[in-house]
C-alpha cells in the first residue's frame, strides 16, 4: 500500500477504538447507490522504479533540442545551488505560512523577494507573487479597475503587439466583469505603438495603458513618451516587463515624468526552467498608496511580544477568507516555491550577474541577427531597437523550414503567421546566454540547407 | 458590557447617530469596535456624496475582520473624520467620541427605523444566543 | 532572526562562477533613454553566503518533511520523492511551452494519461489541466457555468448560491464572475438546509457551489435530492474539489449530479505545497459543459499527441494561463496516480477517513468536543473549544500556539467561520498510528494546562525563533520592502 504506514494490527487496534468492525462502516453516510466498488481504466500500480525507468523515456522523448523559442518562456543557465536550496524540504512541503511563528522562513524569504523585485523595478512595493505573467496582468487590469473612481466604464487599451496569449488570457478573465478592452494596433513599419496611432484611435478617458517592453516581437516601446501620453490623459500604466531585461533596460518606476503605476510580468526568467510552462510565477508591484488594492499574498515586518523582528502574511483582510464575497481577488495562491527559487537566483547573480546576463543574450542576439541578415531570402521585419528576439521574414514558407530544422532536433523560433497572418511567413527568433557562437553558426548552417 | 449611552440612536447593524440641529454625527458603537478587534484600516466615503438608508458608506478592516458600514440616516456627506486614515484605533479607543466616521445633512427628519439605547441593548442582548 | 540578505551584501563582491562570457559593456546600440542608469540594489553576496543563509531561513520553517501538519482542507501529505525526482527529469525541464509537438510527445502523453485519470476519478465526460491553482479552477468552473447559460440565450441568471459554510474562494470567485452571491444556511447536523435552498432557486439562479464532505467534515447526504433541486430551476452545480482526498474511488462528483468542479491536485495527489504555492487546479465537466472547457488541452490521434486550442473547441471559455497550466506539478500528480493504480487511490480515502475517525473518536474521550458529535468524521472533523473559552478563557489560537511549542502544526484555526473557536484537523492518510497518539496526548495535556499553567499556553510559542508577532502593528504600517529609502528614483 504505497505511503500508507498502517500495520494490520494497527488497523485492528483502531477500529475497536471507533467502535466499527471494518473501514467500509465509516462511509455508511454515504448513500449506497452513489458508491462504487472501485474506479476503472486506471494503468496498474507501478513501483518507483518502475516509474523511474517510465518516467525516463518519456522524457527523453523530448531531450536534446537546441532552442531559438522565446515568446515569453526563456531559456537561462540556473546556478546549481538555487534548486538545490529551494527543494529542501523545510521549503517545498511547507504550506501557506498561516502560522507565522512556525514559517519564518518562508516568511523572510517572501518579504526578501519583495524587496529585490521592487528594487529591480524600481517600484515601491511588491506583492509576494500570482500564477504567471498572463494572469498577473488580468489581476493588474482588475487592480487598476478597482482604483478608478473616476470613470463608471472601464476601457483598458491593450496593445496588438503584446503577447497574444497575455491577450487571451486577460480576455477570459476580465471579461466576466463590465469593461471594455481596446485593442491598439502597432506601427506596421517599427512594430512599436506610437502615439500618433493613440491619438487617432483612443477615447478622451480610460482606466488604464498597458505598455509592454520588449514588447511580443522583441522590439522595445519608446516608454517614456508613452508613459506621459497616458498620464495626461488621467490613465494608470500598467508595464508588462521581462525582469531579468530591467536589469539593463529603463525600470518601469522611471518611465516618464512619473513613473509607471504598476509593473507586472512573468518570473520565469529570473531562475525558473522553460519546463513545459509551468509552474512559474507573476509578479505585480504598485505604488505604495495603492497596496491595498494589491491582490495575493503579502508579506510584512513586524516585532513578537519580546520586540525581535519577525514576519507575517499581512492585509489580510482585503482576502477572500475574510472579505469572501467583497475580496480583491479569489487568489490564495502565491508561488512560493518559485519565488523562493528566484530569490536565491537573484541573491547569488546580484545586479551585475544579472546585468552580464542581459547584456550577453542581447549581444548573442546582435551576433545572430548580424547573421541572418546576411542570409540570402531573409530580412528582418522591423529595424527598431530589441533586447534579444526579434522577427525575421522568410521568403519561402516557414512550415516547411520548422518541419526540416525540427528533423535536426533545432528550435529554430516561433511561427507567428497563426497569431498575425497579416506579416506572412515570420519566425521569432531568441537567443539567450545559454548559446555560444558555435551554435549561432550551426543554427545558421542548418537554416541555410533547409530553406 | 460594552457601553450603550442613552442619548444616541442606533441602528440595528451598530452604527449610533447624534443629532445636532441641521446635521448628524455616526459612528459605530462600542459593541462593534470590541467584536471587530483592533482596527488597522478605515475606508470613509467622499464628502459630498449621498446615501441612503443601509446602503454601504464605509468599510472598517481588523486583522481578522472586514466589516461594512450601512448609512444609518440618509443624507449628504459634509465632513468626514480624516484623523481615522491615520489613527483607525481612535474607533476602538473613543468609539463615540474621537472615533466618530463622518457627518450628513440628512435628506428626512423622522428616523422611524432607528433604535433607542434600551432598545439596542436589547437586540446585543438578544444576538448573543 | 538571521539577518537579512542585504545586510550580508559587500560592494564589488559576487558569484563569480556564474558569470556568463560577457564581452559587452554596454549595449551602444539601444538608445540611451531606453537603458538603466543605477543598477537595482541586489545583495552582492558570495555563493556560500546565499547557500547558507537561504538554508538556515528554511530550518525555521514547519514542513511535512520535518512535522506533523494536520492542516484541516490542506491535505499535508507526504510528497513522494520518487514522484519529485521523476518530474525533475531534464527532458521535462528543457522542454520549451512552445515546442513544436513531435518535439513534445513525451510530456503530452503525461498530460494526456492524467486528464483520462482524472475523467475516471471525478466521472466527468472531460478535463482541462490548465487552471493553476484551485481557486482558478473555481473561476474556470463559474466561467463555464456563465458562458453556458449565455449560449443558451438565458441572460436572467445572476445569482450564485453558496453555502454559509463555504471557503472563502467560493464567494469570491462568484463575484469575480459578475454573479451575486446568496448564501445558504447549514442546519445542525451539518448539511445545506433544503428548505432554505428550495425558497432561494428561480430562474435567477445561475448554479450553486458546493464541496463534500463539506468544510464542516461531513458528508452531505441529500446530494442528489440537492441536484435535482438545481436542475429543475435550470441551475448548474459546481463541486469544489478541496476534500476529494475523503472519496477518492469511493464515490464520484460526476455521480452526484456534479455539473463542474476542480481537482486540487497540490492536495489529493501530493504535489508539494511550496509554502503556499505552485498549486494546481484542474477543471473536470460532464455532458453540458464539457465544451466550455479553457484551452489547451491534449488530444490523441492516430500519428500521437496533440494540443486541442480555440480551434477545436469553438465554445471554449479560453486561455486562462500563459502556456499550458502548472506542467510541472501536473506531471507529478500523474505519476503518483501511477504509483497508486486504482486500489492504492481507493486506499488514500479509507485511510483518510480511518485515521480522522479515530483521532475524533479519541479527542472526544478525552474530553474535547465534537462540533457535529452525530457524524462521521469524513477526511477531517472539527474540534470546539467553545467550552474551553468559556471556562478557562484559553481560545483556539491559544491552542494552536501551544502546539507549536509541542513540535506540532497547528490545525485549521477558525474555520469554517460557522463554528466558534473551532480546530478543523486533517491528519492524513500517510501518518502513522503513532503520531497521530501523540498529537491526541499532547492534546490531553494542553486540556490540563488551562486548568494548572494557563499560562504557558497564552505565552505559546516560547520555543520558536519568535513569539506571537503583532499583527495589528503589521498591518496598520505595512513594511513589506526593506530600507525603503534606498529606492532610487528617476
Amino acid at each position: 500500500m504505497p505511503f500508507i504506514p498502517h500495520t494490520q494490527q494497527d488497523v485492528a487496534e483502531m477500529l475497536s477504538v471507533i467502535g466499527v468492525d471494518s473501514i467500509d462502516v465509516l462511509f455508511d453516510e454515504i448513500p449506497a447507490d452513489l458508491r462504487i466498488s472501485g474506479l476503472r481504466d486506471i494503468p496498474p500500480a507501478l513501483n518507483e522504479m518502475a516509474l523511474l525507468r517510465l518516467a525516463a523515456t518519456r522524457a527523453e522523448q523530448d531531450s536534446g533540442k537546441l532552442c531559438f523559442i522565446g515568446a515569453g518562456a526563456y531559456e537561462h543557465h540556473i546556478p546549481a545551488a538555487v534548486w538545490e536550496v529551494a527543494t529542501r524540504g523545510e521549503f517545498m512541503t511547507a504550506y501557506t505560512p498561516y502560522q507565522a511563528e512556525a514559517s519564518q522562513g518562508t516568511l523572510q524569504v517572501l518579504y526578501e523577494y519583495q524587496t529585490m523585485m521592487a528594487r529591480l523595478m524600481a517600484m515601491n512595493v511588491s506583492n509576494a507573487s500570482l500564477y504567471d505573467g498572463a494572469s498577473a496582468l488580468a489581476e493588474a487590469i482588475l487592480m487598476a479597475m478597482r482604483l478608478d473612481k473616476k470613470n463608471k466604464i472601464h476601457r483598458i487599451v491593450l496593445p496588438t503587439n503584446l503577447h497574444p496569449h497575455y491577450r487571451d488570457t486577460v480576455h477570459a478573465i476580465v471579461r466576466q466583469r463590465d469593461t471594455e478592452l481596446l485593442a491598439i494596433p502597432f506601427d506596421a513599419h517599427s512594430g512599436k505603438i506610437t502615439v500618433e496611432m493613440l491619438e487617432k484611435m483612443m477615447p478622451d478617458t480610460f482606466t488604464a495603458f498597458v505598455i509592454p517592453q520588449p514588447n511580443f516581437f522583441g522590439v522595445l516601446e519608446d516608454i517614456d513618451t508613452l508613459t506621459d501620453w497616458a498620464h495626461a490623459r488621467g490613465a494608470r500604466v500598467i508595464a508588462v516587463v521581462n525582469p531579468l531585461a530591467m536589469a539593463l533596460l529603463k525600470p518601469p518606476g522611471q518611465w516618464g515624468k512619473k513613473g509607471a503605476d504598476m509593473a507586472c510580468g512573468e518570473g520565469q526568467p529570473l531562475g525558473v526552467p522553460l519546463a513545459s510552462g509551468g509552474p512559474y510565477y507573476g509578479f505585480l508591484c504598485c505604488r505604495t498608496e495603492d497596496i491595498r488594492q494589491l491582490p495575493g499574498r503579502i508579506a510584512g515586518r513586524t516585532r513578537d511580544t519580546h520586540g525581535r523582528n519577525g514576519f507575517v502574511l499581512t492585509l489580510q483582510a482585503r482576502e477572500q477568507h475574510i472579505r469572501r464575497a467583497r475580496a480583491t481577488s479569489n487568489i490564495c495562491t502565491n508561488q512560493g516555491l518559485l519565488v523562493t527559487a528566484s530569490t536565491i537566483y537573484m541573491s547569488i547573480m546580484g545586479a551585475t550577474g544579472l546585468r552580464d546576463v542581459a547584456l550577453t543574450c542581447h549581444a548573442n542576439a546582435r551576433l545572430l541577427r548580424d547573421k541572418l541578415k546576411a542570409v540570402a531570402g531573409i530580412r528582418c521585419y522591423f529595424e527598431s531597437a530589441y533586447f534579444h528576439e526579434f522577427l525575421v521574414q522568410l521568403n519561402c514558407p516557414v512550415d516547411g523550414v520548422l518541419t526540416q530544422l525540427h528533423k535536426k532536433n533545432i528550435q529554430p523560433g516561433l511561427a507567428t503567421k497563426t497569431y498575425y497572418p497579416e506579416l506572412g511567413e515570420c519566425l521569432l527568433v531568441c537567443v539567450t546566454e545559454t548559446k555560444t557562437p558555435a551554435d549561432i553558426d550551426y543554427f545558421i548552417q542548418q537554416l541555410i540547407c533547409a530553406m | 458590557m460594552s457601553s450603550v449611552p442613552k442619548k444616541l440612536q442606533y441602528s440595528k447593524t451598530h452604527e449610533w447617530v447624534r443629532e445636532d440641529e441641521d446635521i448628524v454625527t455616526i459612528g459605530i458603537t462600542d459593541h462593534a469596535q470590541c467584536m471587530l478587534g483592533d482596527l488597522v484600516y478605515v475606508e470613509l466615503p467622499e464628502v459630498e456624496a449621498g446615501f441612503e438608508i443601509g446602503e454601504e458608506c464605509a468599510v472598517l478592516e481588523s486583522v481578522k475582520a472586514a466589516a461594512d458600514v450601512f448609512c444609518p440616516v440618509s443624507g449628504e456627506v459634509v465632513e468626514i473624520n480624516t484623523l481615522l486614515l491615520d489613527h483607525p484605533q481612535l474607533i476602538n479607543e473613543d468609539p463615540y467620541g474621537r472615533g466618530w466616521l463622518f457627518r450628513l445633512r440628512p435628506f428626512e427628519k423622522e428616523r422611524p427605523e432607528l433604535l433607542d439605547a434600551e432598545e439596542y441593548n436589547k437586540q446585543v442582548a438578544s444576538e448573543a444566543h | 532572526m538571521p539577518e537579512l540578505i542585504f545586510d550580508l551584501s559587500r560592494k564589488g563582491r559576487c558569484a563569480h562562477a556564474q558569470l556568463p562570457p560577457n564581452t559587452l559593456q554596454n549595449a551602444t546600440d539601444i538608445p540611451a533613454e531606453l537603458l538603466r542608469v543605477q543598477p537595482a540594489a541586489l545583495p552582492e553576496v558570495s555563493e556560500l553566503q546565499a547557500v547558507r543563509h537561504f538554508t538556515r531561513l528554511s530550518q525555521l520553517n514547519f514542513s511535512i518533511d520535518t512535522h506533523f501538519y494536520p492542516l484541516g482542507s490542506c491535505t499535508m501529505k507526504y510528497n513522494p520523492r520518487g514522484v519529485h525526482k521523476a518530474a525533475q527529469l531534464p527532458g521535462f525541464l528543457q522542454r520549451h511551452p512552445l515546442a513544436p509537438e513531435s518535439h513534445s510527445q513525451g510530456y503530452m502523453a503525461c498530460a494526456y494519461e492524467l486528464q483520462e485519470i482524472l475523467k475516471s476519478v471525478t466521472g466527468m465526460r472531460a478535463v482541462s489541466l490548465t487552471p493553476m491553482a484551485g481557486a482558478q479552477g473555481e473561476f474556470t468552473g463559474v466561467a463555464m457555468i456563465r458562458a453556458y447559460h449565455h449560449a443558451r440565450h438565458d441572460r436572467a441568471r445572476t445569482e450564485m448560491l453558496v453555502p454559509d459554510a463555504a471557503h472563502g474562494t467560493n464567494p469570491a470567485t462568484a463575484a469575480q464572475c459578475g454573479y451575486t452571491v446568496r448564501e445558504i444556511p447549514t442546519d445542525a447536523d451539518g448539511n445545506v438546509n433544503i428548505d432554505a435552498l428550495r425558497a432561494a432557486v428561480g430562474p435567477q439562479t445561475a448554479g450553486i457551489m458546493l464541496t463534500n464532505p463539506s468544510t464542516l467534515g461531513v458528508f452531505e447526504q441529500k446530494i442528489k435530492e440537492i441536484a435535482a433541486i438545481l436542475h429543475d430551476v435550470g441551475g448548474l452545480l459546481y463541486y469544489d474539489g478541496a476534500n476529494l482526498n475523503a472519496i477518492l474511488g469511493k464515490v464520484r462528483p460526476g455521480d452526484m449530479g456534479f455539473d463542474v468542479m476542480h481537482i486540487n491536485l497540490h492536495k489529493t495527489f501530493a504535489t508539494p505545497h511550496g509554502g503556499g504555492g505552485p498549486g494546481s487546479g484542474p477543471v473536470a465537466a460532464g455532458e453540458r459543459l464539457a465544451a466550455f472547457l479553457p484551452t489547451p488541452m491534449v488530444g490523441k490521434s492516430a500519428t500521437g499527441y496533440e494540443w486541442l486550442t480555440a480551434k477545436a473547441c469553438p465554445q471554449t471559455i479560453g486561455r486562462l494561463s500563459t502556456f499550458m497550466g502548472n506542467a510541472g506539478i501536473l506531471l507529478r500528480a500523474h505519476f503518483y496516480a501511477r504509483l497508486l493504480g486504482a486500489a492504492g487511490m481507493q486506499r488514500v480515502a479509507e485511510f483518510a477517513t480511518l485515521n480522522a475517525n479515530y483521532m475524533l473518536k479519541r479527542l472526544t474521550a478525552a474530553g474535547f468536543n465534537a462540533a457535529f458529535p452525530k457524524r462521521r468524521a469524513s477526511h477531517e472533523f472539527i474540534i470546539t473549544l467553545k467550552k474551553e473559552a468559556k471556562e478557562y478563557h484559553i481560545s483556539a489560537l491559544d491552542v494552536a500556539k501551544r502546539l507549536l511549542d509541542a513540535g506540532m502544526h497547528a490545525p485549521t484555526m477558525y474555520f469554517p467561520l460557522l463554528v466558534p473557536e473551532c480546530l478543523l484537523i486533517e491528519p492524513t492518510e500517510t501518518e502513522t498510528r503513532e503520531v497521530l497518539d501523540a498529537f491526541v496526548a499532547t492534546m490531553i495535556l494542553i486540556l490540563k494546562e488551562m486548568q494548572t499553567q494557563p499560562d504557558k499556553i497564552k505565552q505559546a510559542p516560547q520555543y520558536l525563533p519568535v513569539s506571537r508577532l503583532d499583527e495589528v502593528a503589521a498591518a496598520r504600517e505595512p513594511e513589506v520592502v526593506a530600507g525603503q529609502e534606498v529606492i532610487e528614483h528617476a
